[in-house]
């Protein structure tokens, strides 16, 4: 059965020079197992191809049943020469948390 | 040993200081950290320092302090503040102006040598490469477009500014942090090589350095955010700090917002990177330790983070002009409202193209359908949309062709497809900028620290 991240998670981005970056976070410990199982560096890469073409970072963290992502080149180069109306990656995370993954 | 409490201030520049006396009368803090400066602020504040060379802080300050020196002067408040920006001494001299004006008494320090603007070609004959951070990239490509260029401090000069007696210390640019890591060291008396508490005070510092979103605000999450009571008079975050550097994260009583597990942990991964290696000038932080416990209403255990050795290096962060963007937003209504904002957009296109106007890309968002989520947008209902509001921006190198992009439009109202509104003029372009972060060996700024304190009596 497909679920949204949403459901068992949440989640905030934010920017540093030419990298977003994101915190995943399990309601429990059960979600906690399915993140880890199913949310893949590889598998952010492809959600993210439309806009980030850097290489992603995956911290699993248990003692806060989170997961963090960084993204390389996925602010068209920096917040202030980005053309986007989200030129600081804020809603990055809310596009994480449609990802669809097997429960 | 008692604990010390210390409260959020600004998490940027424009953010609300209202909360901020909620903290003062009711949170019983004795330090307020207040963070100014987003990576850019600095390119905004040179544009003012061009104009007038006593400005380059943020305007905020006066009117920020003027409101909560009367509050905070009677309980012995003192605030650490990065608002100096690129020019902390001129922060300094127009605080105790207005001070003076009002007949208020404070001690107000400036610290200054984070600005390295003027030594690139200095620290690159030292040695320092100051290539780009992510890429490699050599300085030169961007030498002679660069806007400022600042190394972040630590914590040390703000404690030291405290020691001396220091009310109100204004930095230039800081690890953002190091606000709220200097008032702790000063207080404990923590040694600089005593990694363990170091890190624990930088995780306090951390939790508190973005105002509303240590509190409730901000909350990424589906439906849980509208749990959360009263944000429009949300309680900035407040830590009680231990002698062991250990905390609980609370804020001032009758507030809104929410300090729980979940508001916690979102704010403490918040813009980290590695988490077993956040770095700072004072020590790198490991958060794979770390233990939050949630006590309920409103208070969390934030305990056992460790810490290594601070870096050999700081880092630098410098802005360069890189080009200007133009952008304009147009209405559709329906029927068609989709269809029609597509046509504008060929149409746009064509103009610019047929005016050979230098664009070096375009960006097109619809916004309400998919400006934001992009691919990952719902878009079964695209077709039958009530409205479609078109963004375009435009990149160009050319200022003149940035501030005419609006032109391209009007045309369209009553040339272009039916039932278009909602354009509010052409504005000017806005200049774009790069950034540039960098490592330079800390013995190569930090002698270069000044610290200067003036008493308002």
């Amino acid at each position: 059965m497909k679920l949204r991240l949403a459901q068992i998670a949440h989640a905030r981005s934010g920017d540093k020079a030419d990298r977003a970056d994101i915190g995943l976070f399990a309601y429990d410990a059960a979600g906690y197992e399915v993140l880890k199982r199913e949310v893949t560096a590889e598998r952010v890469a492809a959600h993210f191809a439309w806009l980030a073409d850097g290489p992603v970072e995956r911290y699993p963290l248990d003692n806060l049943l989170a997961i963090k992502f960084v993204l390389h080149r996925a602010l068209q180069g920096g917040a202030a020469r980005s053309l986007r109306s989200d030129n600081l990656g804020k809603t990055i995370a809310a596009a994480l948390l449609r990802m669809e993954i097997d429960q | 040993m008692q604990t010390v409490r210390i409260g959020a201030g600004l998490g940027f520049y424009g953010d609300s200081w209202r909360p901020i006396r909620a903290s003062i009368e009711r949170g019983e803090v004795r330090y307020i950290g207040s963070d100014h400066l987003a990576e850019l602020t600095l390119a905004i504040l040179q544009k003012d320092r061009t104009r007038d060379p006593s400005a380059g802080f943020t305007r905020d300050l006066i009117p920020m302090l003027s409101a909560l020196w009367p509050l905070a002067q009677p309980r012995g408040v003192k605030f650490v503040l990065n608002a100096g920006g690129l020019n902390p001494l001129c922060a300094r001299d127009a605080l105790v102006a207005t001070f003076k004006a009002r007949g208020w008494h404070a001690r107000i320090a400036a610290i200054t040598g984070d600005s390295v603007t003027h030594r690139i070609d200095e620290l690159r004959a030292a040695g320092q490469s100051l290539a780009h951070l992510d890429t490699g990239d050599d300085i030169t490509s961007v030498r002679e477009r660069l806007v400022f260029a600042n190394a972040y401090l630590g914590a040390r000069p703000i404690a030291d500014a405290l020691a001396q007696g220091a009310d109100i210390v204004l930095t230039g640019r800081v690890a953002d942090a190091a606000l709220f890591l200097g008032p702790l060291v000063h207080e404990f008396g923590w040694s600089w090589d005593d990694w363990q508490r170091l890190a624990r005070g930088l995780t306090v510092g951390h939790l508190l350095e973005c105002s509303g979103q240590g509190s409730g605000g901000n909350f990424g999450a589906a439906d849980r955010w509208a749990e959360f009571p009263d944000l429009g008079h949300i309680g900035y975050p407040i830590a009680e700090v231990s002698a062991d550097g250990n905390a609980v994260i609370t804020k001032a009583p009758g507030t809104g917002g929410r300090i729980d597990f979940d508001t916690v942990r979102q704010q403490l991964l918040y813009e980290v990177h590695n988490p077993h290696r956040y770095y700072s000038p004072d020590v790198v932080l490991d958060m794979g330790t770390l233990r939050l416990t949630d006590l309920g209403g409103d208070r969390v255990r934030v305990e056992g983070a460790s810490g290594l050795p601070r870096p050999d290096t700081l880092k630098i962060v410098a802005g360069y002009e890189d080009g200007w963007m133009g952008s304009t937003v147009v209405g559709y209504c329906w029927p068609d409202a989709y269809r029609k904002a597509q046509a504008a957009v060929a149409l746009v296109e064509r103009s610019l193209a047929e005016h050979g106007e230098a664009v070096e890309e375009i960006c097109i968002e619809y916004l309400g359908l998919d400006a934001f989520l992009g691919p990952h947008a719902d878009l079964s209902q695209r077709d039958a949309l009530n409205e479609v509001w078109l963004r375009m921006a435009i990149r160009t190198r050319d200022k003149r062709v940035a501030d005419g992009f609006g032109r391209h439009f009007p045309w369209l109202a009553l040339s272009g497809p039916p039932y278009m509104s909602g354009f509010h003029g052409i504005t000017p372009g806005s200049q774009l900028f790069g950034i540039w972060p960098a490592l330079v060996a800390r013995d190569l700024v930090e002698p270069g620290i000044e610290i200067s304190l003036v008493e308002v009596a």
